[in-house]
């Protein structure tokens, strides 16, 4: 299904991240998944949160610069090969993947891949078409 | 239109003549007259009666803006009190104002200098001068109002502030000539707009803009918004106010009126005078000034003398536009960077604020100096991909290597981070220990 993701721009400086996660924290929003993208000058922190509407609010508010881009997520089972199967089917449908993060949702039972997309829709449809459109409760 | 043809287009050997027979003057003036120059010239054994030719200034020591604030109020009065009809005084936001005391005929030279300046841009006796230049201590309002008044111009004595009654004066007098800074010009443009009057068809033809630092950029700015051609004028509480130089028709750097304040280039750093055409402080001498008269002021600007004759038949050096301020000067690894230089520069690339911090630093291995340039990411222009701010990184390094030829590290930064404050902004945070 189709879900949105927060992205926080982070400068390298002592304190940023803990920053963020502290403000989410004061404001009652819950981080489900989370994946950092790194440089050796910035950070690009990206995360999936129970209540979107409500923490770019309070990012907002606490001066961060934050981005919402639509993702696919996309719940598998907790097993060999699952992600295999994953991928294999957007490689034949031709569905260019930027970059992905996994969290686990019940271990032993499922996991949840949060997929970014060149083109959602297509994606999107892949998924539905696959029967891999869970809807995924963050 | 040329305002005095016999000084501003003087054939150059007569104008040198008379620059230093004036000079030798001055320097009596100044030996006779005020303890303080006495004092310096006999502590570099130098007499009035060295002063052989007009290179010789020279031999003369320079005056300080440090200078001014230890005389304040009067030290530097060359004259009786009684012959002081006027007094002005420069903001003084650093410590101490410094003053300026004019004598009757230093009002004269002063109005003379600014009818020059007004000429230039146009004005003749048919024309409505708005000075919405600050009238009081400042130098501008009253300046701009001694010239306009010798040009013979309808003056209306607005001062700054009061945008309503700003723009009701333009719309009711049919302003033609608009005298404030450059930044004001544009405030009410846009205080025009709001207003649902469109700047452009108020009339006004001109304007003459100075008393701080703009750019190329902004005078198209202003000229675009107000359909006028946007006049720099350069000028100095210190040595009179404005109408020191000013800007022809031509539009490429300020005419010195050098029969009255003489220019000279010099390296900072060493205090050696360079020829035209080579960049450095600008240093000024009063050449007629009674009351408070100086010899070799350092103004800590820094521009060049334009070393081509100007087409408009004036044949006064021109100085270009100023590039900075001593005070601001930063030497990266022998290149020499100005901090305005860096702010016109990012303004030109897309996503990015001019909101910028410069770290200077020497390198303790390879004893280089490393600069590292902090740039404020515009939250529109944020990108959810590395790749993408990367390359943002990497347009501001290429941009600041091609038009300041300087090396600089680019790190983005959290948008507002900068620390603003509410007076001068801290740009530079030079760690070196020189």
């Amino acid at each position: 299904m189709k879900t949105q993701q927060i992205s926080i721009f982070l400068e390298n400086a002592a304190g940023r991240l803990a920053e963020v996660t502290r403000v989410l924290k004061a404001g009652g929003v819950n981080l489900r998944a989370i994946m950092i993208a790194d440089t050796a000058d910035f950070g690009i922190l990206r995360v999936i949160v129970d209540n979107p509407e409500k923490a770019i609010g309070i990012l907002e508010k606490a001066n961060f610069t934050t981005k919402t881009t639509d993702v696919l997520s996309v719940t598998i089972s907790d097993k060999v090969g699952s992600l295999a199967d994953v991928l294999a089917l957007f490689e034949t449908n031709g569905i260019n993947i930027e970059y992905l993060y996994a969290a686990l949702d019940k271990v032993g039972e499922t996991a949840v891949v949060i997929f970014k997309v060149e083109d959602l829709a297509r994606g999107l449809k892949v998924v539905e078409a696959n029967g891999l459109s869970t809807p995924v409760k963050f | 239109m040329i305002w005095n043809p016999e000084h501003e287009c003087m054939n150059t050997e007569a104008l040198r003549s008379l620059q230093f027979a004036r000079l030798k003057n001055l320097v009596e003036r100044v030996y006779t007259n005020v303890p303080f120059y006495r004092e310096k010239l006999d502590a570099m054994g130098v007499k009035p009666q060295d002063i052989t030719c007009l290179e010789d200034i020279a031999k003369l020591p320079f005056t300080s803006k440090d200078d001014l604030r230890t005389t304040y109020p009067y030290g530097l009065l060359a004259v009786p009190q009684s012959e002081i009809v006027e007094i002005h005084m420069s903001s003084g936001t650093t410590g101490v104002p410094v003053v300026d005391a004019y004598t009757q005929r230093d009002i004269d030279d002063w109005s003379e200098g600014m009818a020059r300046t007004l000429a230039g841009a146009g004005a003749t006796r048919n024309d409505t001068v708005q000075n919405a230049y600050g009238y009081g201590l400042f130098t501008g309002g009253l300046g701009s109002h001694y010239g306009s008044r010798r040009v013979g111009a309808t003056i209306i004595p607005i001062s700054s502030g009061n945008t309503q009654k700003q723009l009701m004066c333009m719309r009711d007098f049919k302003t033609t000539i608009l005298t404030c800074t450059p930044s004001y010009a544009l405030f009410l443009s846009e205080a025009a707009k709001e207003m649902d009057i469109d700047p452009t068809k108020l009339g006004l033809r001109a304007g003459c803009f100075g008393a701080e630092p703009w750019s190329e950029n902004m005078r198209k700015e202003i000229e675009k918004a107000w359909g006028i051609k946007a006049y720099d004028i350069y000028g100095l509480t210190e040595i009179t106010g404005p109408g020191v130089s000013f800007e022809c028709e031509g539009q490429y750097g300020m005419h010195m009126n050098e029969d009255l304040w003489f220019p000279e280039i010099i390296d900072p750093a060493t205090g050696k005078t360079l020829p035209d055409g080579e960049k450095g402080e600008l240093v000024i001498t009063t050449l007629t000034k009674e009351g408070t008269p100086l010899i070799r002021y350092r103004t800590r600007d820094i521009t060049f003398i334009i070393k081509e004759k100007c087409g408009c038949g004036r044949t006064t050096r021109r100085i270009h536009r100023l590039f900075g301020r001593t005070d601001d000067l930063l030497i990266i690894r022998g290149v020499n960077v100005f901090p305005s230089q860096i702010e016109h520069a990012l303004i030109e690339i897309q996503g990015v604020d001019p909101n910028y911090l410069i770290v200077v630093d020497r390198s303790a291995q390879t004893h280089l100096d490393e600069a590292e340039l902090h740039v404020e990411v515009n939250p529109a222009e944020f990108s959810d991909e590395t790749k993408d701010m990367e390359s943002l990184r990497n347009r501001i390094e290429g941009v600041m290597k091609s038009k300041l030829g300087i090396n600089m590290k680019v790190k983005l930064v959290e948008p507002k981070s900068i620390q603003r404050s509410t007076g001068k902004a801290v740009r530079v945070i030079d760690k070196r220990q020189l």
